[in-house]
């Protein structure tokens, strides 16, 4: 049954890119346990603009699990300790009565912190606009049925398209990479045959991009897939590594 | 050159030098288990692997295979840390699923690199090192031997306790490098997914197993010969 429990907060309060940050800790009374992890943030917030001090800052926005933008690092897990959820879809009720909660920005030289907890996640944008689309020329739409995908593939595909680009991935990664993000961009249309024919363009112009921003080597710890709240599975990035390579044999 | 300044191009590296290194290692415990069942066998393949045109050749090649391995684990693992940047978490977990040794490779390759040196001063210094500057013959121990005669310098470092404890640590490095190392050379070339991914995980252990449980095979068995 949920209740009402009283809580410490640790948060990482931080003033600009350029400021040094530290701890804050925040004792919250009476937090349902029914509430999501953002609206307890939200009565947090609503606690210290009464007392007069500045709000956390901090990302969301569609507060559903399908933007990407919440981007919160709770007790040592991005999006927290429950698997398989985003930060906004996190319950209050995966957290005891007296529980400290040490809420973090992700960390990681690709995500400099903007304030608080908000970082500049753009780097992922960047990768995108390098190659992480099907080039089309507009005209009469085709009907979708035309072209026949087997099952499996339009399966895996499908997996891979679940990524939504939030970056818990690179935040969850000791060796800050950015690989779990780009194989599950690059399989989603590298098994399809409308992403096929640019297959090979797409892979060397998201991997230049990534080494450019900076992202690390991946050693496959699989910190990422279990941190994932895609559940995106390494395997895409044996099919990253595949398709890479294959790419520049051909070359 | 995409080998050199792509990520992937860096791993390939890395994966197929240590994919190099465990054919080696596999050749390496298969010569030293016949040295239990028959000295002079194991003799005749030191006497082989002398001071030949091929047998320094051979040792060349792995000495380059080696290097590679570590000048590239040492260039990967520096921009590792700069791509996780200077700000580090207060909390650190461990997530379940992930192991222990996929997140220290580094270390456990030094810590083989260090026992490396070791059995290097030990064996090659005095056996192929020896018979390239010219010396047939070596001291050890007091005794005058054959820089081919594997087997007494077998017999010689692992009639001592502390010898034996060290090696049997390099054994365990070497298992927890390779537990990891096998399956993530294979992901790393790409030939990997979500079923494989469990086989060569097991695959992985078995053969990592085995390889370090031949080498202590051979370590124990001849510590307990010297005292019985
Ligand atoms: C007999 C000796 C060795 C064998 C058989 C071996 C084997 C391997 C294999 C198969 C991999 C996996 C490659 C991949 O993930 O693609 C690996 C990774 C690695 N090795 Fe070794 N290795 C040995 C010695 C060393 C030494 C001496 C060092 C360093 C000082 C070292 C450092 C590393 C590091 C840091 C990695 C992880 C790199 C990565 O995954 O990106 N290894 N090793
Ligand atoms: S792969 Fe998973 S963790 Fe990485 S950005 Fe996509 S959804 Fe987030
Ligand atoms: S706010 Fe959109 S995924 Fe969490």
């Amino acid at each position: 049954m949920d209740k009402n429990i009283n809580i410490t907060l640790k948060v990482w309060r931080q003033k600009g890119p350029k400021e040094k940050g530290a701890f804050e800790t925040y004792k919250l009374n009476d937090v349902s346990q029914g509430s999501s992890f953002l609206e307890m943030l939200d009565v947090l917030n609503e606690q210290l603009i009464r007392e007069g001090k500045e709000p956390v800052a901090f990302d969301h926005d569609c507060r559903e699990g399908i933007c990407g933008m919440c981007s919160l690092y709770i007790n040592g897990h991005p999006h927290g300790p429950d698997s398989a959820v985003t930060t906004c879809q996190l319950h209050m009720r995966k957290f005891s009565d007296g529980a400290t909660i040490t809420v973090e920005p992700w960390r990681s030289a690709g995500f400099p912190v903007i304030r608080d907890l908000m970082v500049d996640r753009y780097a992922y944008d960047k990768i995108i606009q390098a190659g992480g689309f099907v080039s089309v020329n507009t005209g009469g739409v085709p009907d979708a049925n035309a072209i026949p995908i087997s099952k499996k593939d339009a399966d895996l595909a499908m997996d891979a398209a679940a990524c939504i680009g939030c970056g818990a991935c690179a935040a969850a990664c000791k060796n800050g990479s950015a690989m779990l993000f780009i194989s599950a961009k690059v399989s989603q249309l590298a098994l399809l045959p409308q992403g096929r024919t640019e297959a090979s363009r797409r892979v060397k112009a998201m991997i230049a991009k990534m080494d450019e921003l900076g992202f690390g080597n991946c050693t496959n710890t699989r910190s990422c897939e279990v941190e994932c709240p895609k559940e995106v599975s390494i395997s895409n990035i044996a099919r990253l590594n595949r398709e890479f390579i294959v790419a520049k044999l051909q070359d | 050159m995409w080998l050199l300044n792509s990520s992937i191009g860096r791993k390939l590296i890395m994966s197929l030098s240590g994919i190099f290194l465990i054919l080696f290692l596999l050749f390496h415990a298969s010569m030293n288990v016949a040295a239990v069942f028959s000295e002079e066998a194991y003799n005749a393949i030191c006497g082989f692997l002398g001071a030949n045109w091929y047998a320094v050749a051979g040792t060349l090649v792995l000495a380059a295979g080696f290097m590679i391995h570590i000048v590239y684990a040492i260039w990967l693992t520096l921009q590792n840390r700069r791509a996780r940047g200077r700000k580090r978490y207060a909390v650190n977990v461990r997530p379940k699923g992930v192991e222990w040794a996929s997140q220290n490779m580094f270390v456990l390759g030094l810590i083989v690199l260090c026992f490396l040196g070791l059995h290097f001063t030990q064996f090659w210094y005095k056996m192929m090192f020896a018979e390239l500057t010219g010396h047939h013959e070596v001291e050890l121990g007091g005794a005058i031997v054959s820089a081919h005669d594997g087997a007494a310098f077998i017999r010689y470092y692992f009639s001592n306790i502390i010898v034996v404890a060290l090696y049997l640590v390099w054994y365990a490095a070497l298992w927890f490098h390779l537990t990891h190392g096998f399956w993530s050379a294979l992901q790393t070339v790409g030939w990997n997914n979500t079923v494989w991914l469990k086989r060569w995980q097991v695959i992985a252990n078995i053969f990592a197993t085995l390889i370090c449980a031949a080498f202590a095979f051979v370590t124990v068995f001849f510590y307990l010969e010297s005292i019985l």
